[in-house]
């Protein structure tokens, strides 16, 4: 036990310590709080140009600007209408020279009309709420000349009832759907990263120590297996550890920035609900996807003889990840599709997939548990079969790096 | 008998990298392993040190096997550099020795002794790889005797290094062996060998071709040489039995006897032939009979 722990030590302290994993930690924190104060960022900015809200009406009609001004303001838009007594020409003039950003010409040949000139085609999306305002000034304008009341317009533009139910007893609403999408999404974002990066470290541990043969020393001073696992779990901890680290600065940034995570931005990605049990199964399923593919990585990487092989070797566990990960991010929007069920039960795809949808569905509790337990025995299993690779492949050096290695590590292993 | 290698024989599918090797040790002694490349000498050592297990016979250390459970009475120089390279010197030789179970402050307190000796003992916070290939070995070997084994396994411990770093090095493994330690070590240069050994094998294709102290090594090859500096012919002296072959030398004529009675009789002969001014029976060298040994297989 006392040369795991030493093992175990050293795995952590020393990544720990060097200078990627410490810069890889402050940009990503640094970044979280950028992130979290774009809001605050962007009104800073939205701040000089307030004056943006005006809009020039060059009033070719009877008088309408007044109207068009309160139905922008029953809008809400912010947009202020001022009529203006500069010709076309000119107006074109001060929007070349970027004096204004827009105007409006609005012309009334017994149907009201209106032109909408902006700086660039981007401004288009301002003119919505515009064209929403002319139309609504025509509406009552129409509805006056045809002698209707305000009663009858009103009936005549009420907005139909239109609900939405889901009917599969697991699913949740709509609404909640969206609610939890954007937490589950960053969630399944920081697992999919996490079984990546932390293995990717192991096998290019195993493959340095290997390649630079201090493994020999190590594995006549203690037993491979012992030295796998002591490794896997330290760097496990600093997983965690750096998962931490990211969690809480997440929690300060927003909390600091202020920032309101039902509004703007966050209100589509959802951040609204936020269940806890949500994060206990985030740490669950990202300590059971490292487990599951850390000790493929180890695997792998006993099996090269140079550092610069292990990439090579590392690509078929890559893309059973990247796999996983294709399938929950698309699941997100669907989260019920039969492929995505099923994918939640197959080890290497369930960190990513089922998580997903313990986060996205109500799902009975046996659903996740099985899931779970399939990790776990294949776990088991990898992490026996890797033992015996593992053992025969650290003493194995040679030129061919395949995975046919693992049936001659395997022999030697045996041999052992 | 302090390491015992008992009739081992290692496989690796149809190949036989050791065959049938037996060798005793006693406690205290150093022994020196020489062959060519792939004679079976690492695999011998993997074997000794538990990191292959023989495919039959038995290795034990004081009459127990090896294994984890007293690896810490081991220490071990692999035949390539085998060290982090980015890690520092001081914290690599303390990690590696707390492996075996050395306590920190223990392992901290030698490491500085050690590198002292070594004349490096600015090395500490530097990492191997900034170090020269011959600074590394010195840093090797503390790896593998920090720890006070009782029985150091050393691969090749001086190849790649220049005659002063050889000494030192040979230096410390001598006052190593002094405190009681058993040293096995490979090479393949030859007059380490001699020079640091009482007892040799000579390993090839896995087979101990010729074994136990360098003395008995070399009489029992029974091809000593009588130099003879004289004046006159002394062809004549090659017709007597037991002389295998005759070379003419500036001073006088190289014999290569069979047998030691053989020098006798020579030295009786060559008296009336003339004016002796030198005569001395020469042992063969290791090499010598390395060659004869090996190359005549390799032939």
């Amino acid at each position: 036990m006392h040369s795991f722990w030493i093992i175990f030590k050293q795995a952590f302290i020393t990544k720990a310590r060097t200078k990627s994993f410490i810069i890889t930690t402050l940009v990503v924190v640094a970044s979280f709080f950028l992130l979290a104060n774009i809001p605050n960022i962007i009104a800073l900015f939205d701040g000089e140009e307030s004056e943006e809200n005006l809009l020039h009406v060059l009033d070719e009609t009877s008088g309408l600007v007044p109207e068009l001004q309160t139905q922008l303001d029953l809008m809400d838009s912010g947009i202020e209408a001022v009529p203006t007594y500069l010709t076309e020409e000119e107006l074109q003039k001060s929007l070349a020279e970027g004096i204004i950003d827009d105007y409006l010409v609005l012309t009334q040949n017994g149907q009201l009309s209106a032109r909408y000139i902006s700086e660039s085609a981007n401004e288009l999306g301002g003119g919505i709420e515009i064209e929403n305002a002319v139309q609504a000034v025509h509406t009552a304008l129409t509805a006056e000349s045809l002698g209707l009341d305000d009663s009858q317009v009103w009936q005549l533009f009420m907005p139909v009832e239109f609900e939405r139910e889901a009917v599969s007893e697991s699913s949740k609403s709509q609404e909640e759907l969206s609610q939890s999408r954007g937490l589950v999404y960053v969630l399944i974002m920081l697992i999919y990263v996490a079984v990546i990066y932390y293995p990717n470290m192991i096998a290019m541990e195993v493959a340095t120590e290997k390649s630079s043969r201090v493994m020999e020393i190590l594995i006549s001073s203690v037993s491979p297996v012992k030295h796998m696992f002591a490794k896997i779990l330290g760097i496990g901890s600093l997983g965690i550890l750096q998962m931490m680290i990211f969690g809480l600065s997440g929690y300060f940034a927003i909390k600091t920035a202020g920032t309101d995570l039902t509004e703007g931005f966050f209100s589509v990605m959802g951040f609204s609900e936020v269940k806890i049990s949500t994060f206990l199964f985030a740490i669950l399923f990202f300590l059971l996807g490292y487990f599951l593919y850390a000790v493929l990585a180890a695997l792998l990487g006993s099996l090269v003889s140079r550092t610069e092989d292990v990439q090579q070797l590392m690509l078929p566990m890559m893309i059973l990840v990247i796999i996983g990960s294709l399938i929950a991010f698309s699941g997100i929007s669907i989260p019920e599709a039969g492929y995505v069920t099923v994918s939640s039960f197959i080890p290497f795809f369930a960190p990513l997939v089922m998580f997903l949808r313990v986060g996205m569905l109500d799902l009975p509790l046996w659903e996740p548990l099985l899931s779970i337990g399939i990790m776990l025995v294949t776990i088991g299993i990898l992490g026996w079969f890797g033992a015996r690779v593992y053992r025969g492949g650290v003493l194995m050096y040679g030129s061919s790096q395949s995975l046919k290695d693992i049936r001659k590590a395997i022999r030697l292993g045996n041999n052992k | 008998m302090a390491l015992h290698v008992e009739q081992v024989t290692k496989k690796f599918g149809d190949f036989t990298a050791v065959d049938n090797l037996s060798l005793s040790i006693e406690e205290g002694e150093m022994h020196g392993f020489l062959g060519a490349n792939g004679a079976g000498k690492t695999t011998t050592f993997r074997m000794i040190l538990g990191l292959l297990d023989p495919t039959q016979g038995t290795v034990r250390w004081k009459g127990k096997p090896i294994t984890y459970a007293n690896s810490p009475e081991i220490g071990y120089l692999p035949e390539e550099r085998g060290l982090y390279p980015k890690m520092k010197v001081e914290e690599q030789l303390v990690y590696l020795a707390q492996l075996r179970k050395m306590s920190k402050p223990d392992a901290k307190r030698e490491t500085a002794a050690w590198l002292e000796r070594f004349e490096v003992p600015h090395y500490g916070q530097k990492k191997v790889e900034e170090l020269s290939k011959g600074n590394q070995q010195k840093i090797q070997l503390i790896a593998s005797l920090l720890h006070k084994p009782s029985l150091l396994i050393l691969d090749e411990p001086f190849s790649g290094l220049d005659p002063v770093n050889v000494e030192m090095l040979k230096g410390a493994i001598l006052d190593f062996q002094k405190q009681g330690a058993t040293i096995v070590f490979s090479s393949h240069r030859m007059d380490h060998v001699e020079e640091l050994c009482d007892d040799m094998s000579i390993l090839d294709r896995g087979k101990v071709v010729a074994g136990g102290s360098i003395k008995k090594v070399k009489r029992s090859f029974g091809k000593q040489k009588v130099r003879l500096n004289m004046e006159g012919d002394l062809s004549g002296l090659s017709a007597i039995a037991g002389v295998d072959h005759f070379t003419k030398t500036k001073d006088g004529a190289l014999f290569q006897i069979t047998d030691e009675h053989v020098a006798q009789v020579l030295l009786a002969k060559a008296i009336n032939l003339g004016t002796l001014r030198h005569f001395a029976i020469e042992e063969p060298s290791l090499e010598e009979i390395f060659i004869a040994k090996v190359g005549k297989n390799h032939a």
